[in-house]
């Protein structure tokens, strides 16, 4: 399996292929359930719960629109504090200024916190072309790099893994990179853990830089935060003497106060804990204690291009808790991988069209990789509108396909809103259906067909007509 | 009570035992019921399809159509769903913010079966006699669009002498999502699979839904597999009475066949 995902095909193809898979099946079912029970269990302890969710919508929406605002006062804040901003229109900007800023440091090698916006713009394979070696050191982010094999979770890379694929992963690939695993690992969670935690310790006290992401940049103090459970992150941010962090710019906050919020948001939805084991706020440098040198890169790529519709923006609220993924019934059956994108799920099937745009066919697909049943917006924290956004969305990826030769859904769909535009019409076409149904009288359902309507009928029986609507019916005795 | 049915493209077409269940509660209630001809559709399928710009003159007509009543009600949780909260948006979005005026200010007076005969009558008991082993799969429109919460079962539990059993799973939708269901067959074949499994391991003899569109796909695939399950419209099972019973061979038949 590549590491990347560039070329990938369309969703329906991925997830066709992913539904083969009888065991990430079983490991998805098991892992999306334990965490949406536990979820349900801590939000349903709140009672304020809902003024929560929409305390944390108005936060975002406030910032997102004064972005332009809070991110010069973060800026003005982090240099006050001795760090250094960087600003990254895209990926390939963003991974130059990293690359310089490690090669700067002669080091060689760096340790990461788990970041979705390094896997977004692909700085793991930006360093490895720069001869740099980048260490997760996340469990889950840990598992999916040893694996060569791309995350398919925001929270829980590793999701579509169980215990026995986690252990020969180990004993195969910890070697190669550092302190083998111990020759009789078992695939119990504590020594699996234990292994995980010998093999990263040797990389956290050599490493000299450590790259970050962060949850949460406050623009009053320039302060950044990083939530996590493992104490990892804890590691990567104090030991080493160069830090550096890429963070999306919609991550800014006002103040410091309006962490009380999503604190009680962030944790909740994505492990279902009432707190997370950790959490670290460094305000920029802070002489003889922790790294000296402290640098920020922020982080646009596409995010932009979200912020000027008024309903598209909401998408941006998202905090990356993927409480959206875990109660999603399409991620839950299908995977992550399937998405071709570090975000799956419902959320990503609105962010990567949104900031990717939606010219690949995967980007194109993935609006209407949903059943729209709503799920995903009574579990966001900042409740984000998902359907809603990917309505319009489909609505985007059907009229930049006009113009040319229409497709045969174009034609199907066009010749449904004629017929619908007129009652007549309607009435017209349904003495068909009703000979049909005469035709078809003595049978209650129908097998196989052929064409277009064979995707009904491959696994589900097909309703057979009636040999008289309603319409006809109410004529003859109300009319 | 004059109350203009919506009776949706799809029931009209494909399921008029449906709406015709619809009239005989109504009228059983006491409500003058009105079929205004010039209705056909509410354009969820195109604006959930991407054709925004085919929908928005059947937004338009829903709200030539409707405008006269005081109360509109219709067999779907899925179509009201559209009505309530896609209309002014579609009509937004297209350039038309006169049609969303007067999309937002229709929407308030559309009810799903369920929300009206409890909210707008407030009737739980609508005379119904229905002895049979039911299960009740809470449409996702319905459940997180409409937040009908549990009038349907409220409803059902009111019917005489039925059986109603509570369905494992049964918030989790069960894969149809309109085109969904053929863009992405694998995948809604695959929920569909899952929630016929928690059907049939109630012991259910039929369910019930309130909407037909998602009974269609349940249906279709607990009838490939000759699992002996009927599906039945929420509308149909309420407007079933003894004397409906006396007088049929089909075990609370008011439709054709397998329905």
């Amino acid at each position: 399996m590549s590491a990347t995902f560039v070329g990938m095909p369309a969703f329906p193809t991925a997830a066709r292929e992913a539904l083969g898979n009888a065991q990430q099946r079983r490991n998805l079912r098991h892992a999306t359930h334990t965490i949406r029970d536990k979820r349900a269990r801590v939000v349903a302890e709140v009672d304020d719960w809902e003024e929560l969710r929409v305390a944390g919508a108005a936060i975002k929406d406030h910032v997102l629109t004064h972005l332009d605002t809070y991110l010069e006062q973060l800026e003005e804040s982090l240099t006050r504090a001795g760090a250094t901003v960087h600003w990254a229109s895209d990926a390939a900007e963003a991974n130059r200024i990293v690359v310089d800023l490690v090669r700067a440091t002669g080091s060689q090698e760096v340790v990461k916190v788990k970041s979705m916006a390094t896997q977004e713009i692909e700085l793991n394979e930006a360093l490895e072309a720069a001869g740099i070696d980048a260490w997760e050191t996340d469990l889950a982010e840990l598992i999916v790099q040893l694996g060569h094999d791309r995350p398919s979770h925001i929270l829980v890379p590793a999701i579509h893994r169980n215990r026995a694929e986690i252990r020969e992963i180990f004993l195969r690939e910890m070697g190669a990179v550092g302190e083998p695993a111990p020759a009789g690992l078992t695939s119990e969670p504590r020594e699996l853990a234990e292994a995980a935690r010998t093999h990263l310790r040797e990389k956290f006290l050599r490493a000299k830089v450590a790259i970050s992401g962060a949850n949460f940049a406050v623009a009053e103090t320039g302060t950044l935060v990083v939530v996590e459970s493992e104490g990892n992150g804890r590691m990567c941010l104090t030991l080493p003497e160069t830090l550096i962090s890429v963070v999306g710019i919609e991550k800014v906050l006002p103040t410091v106060a309006d962490l009380e919020v999503m604190l009680q948001l962030l944790p909740r939805s994505s492990t279902g804990e009432r707190m997370n084991p950790y959490t670290s706020m460094w305000t920029g440098v802070t002489p003889g204690d922790g790294p000296q040198d402290v640098h920020v890169v922020l982080l646009d790529n596409g995010r932009t291009s979200a912020l000027a519709d008024d309903l598209d923006r909401q998408a941006l609220r998202c905090i990356r808790c993927s409480a959206c993924l875990n109660v999603c019934p399409v991620y839950e059956r299908v995977g992550g991988h399937a998405y071709g994108s570090v975000y799956p799920g419902p959320i990503g099937a609105v962010l990567n069209p949104l900031i990717r745009g939606t010219s690949s066919a995967v980007d194109k697909s993935l609006p209407y990789a949903s059943s729209l049943c709503g799920a995903c917006f009574d579990a966001c924290p900042v409740r984000i509108q998902i359907p809603d956004l990917l309505v319009r969305l489909r609505t985007r990826v059907v009229d930049e396909k006009r113009g040319g030769l229409p497709s045969g859904e174009e034609i199907a769909m066009k010749g449904m809103a004629w017929v619908l535009g007129d009652a007549d019409r309607l009435e017209r076409a349904q003495k068909g259906s009703e000979l049909g149904g005469r035709l078809l009288r003595r049978r209650t359902s129908l097998g196989r067909l052929p064409g277009p309507l064979s995707a009904w009928t491959d696994a589900r029986d097909a309703p057979t007509p009636p040999e008289e609507t309603f319409r006809t019916w109410w004529k003859r005795e109300r009319g | 009570m004059r109350v203009a049915l919506f009776a949706t493209c799809f029931n009209d077409t494909m399921w008029p035992e449906t709406p015709r269940a619809v009239v005989t509660i109504l009228e059983r209630l006491g409500c003058t019921v009105e079929f205004p001809l010039e209705q056909t559709c509410c354009g969820q399928m195109l604006t959930n399809t991407g054709y925004a710009r085919e929908a928005v003159g059947l937004v338009e007509r829903f709200a030539d159509v409707f405008e006269p009543y005081d109360a509109v009600v219709a067999p779907s949780g899925s179509c009201v769903g559209s009505v309530r909260h896609q209309h002014a948006g579609v009509a937004r979005d297209c350039g038309r913010p006169d049609l969303a005026l007067r999309a937002s200010a229709g929407a308030g007076k559309v009810h799903e079966l369920s929300e009206f005969l409890v909210d707008v009558l407030g009737v739980t008991d609508v005379g119904a006699a229905f002895p049979h082993r039911v299960t009740y799969h809470p449409t996702c429109h319905s459940l997180r669009m409409l937040r009908v919460g549990d009038k349907p079962l409220q409803l059902l539990r009111a019917v005489r002498g039925i059986d109603l059993v509570e369905l494992p799973g049964a918030e989790e939708c069960c894969g149809f999502g309109g085109t969904f269901a053929l863009k992405n067959a694998d995948t809604s074949v695959a929920m569909g699979s899952d929630k016929a499994a928690h059907v049939r391991a109630t012991g259910a003899e039929v369910l019930v839904a309130g909407d037909n569109s998602c009974l269609a796909h349940v249906g279709g695939l607990l009838d490939r597999q000759r699992a002996g399950v009927r599906v039945m419209h929420l509308a149909e099972v309420l407007a079933s009475t003894e004397v409906d019973r006396a007088q049929s061979h089909e075990p609370g038949a008011t439709g054709r066949g397998q329905r």
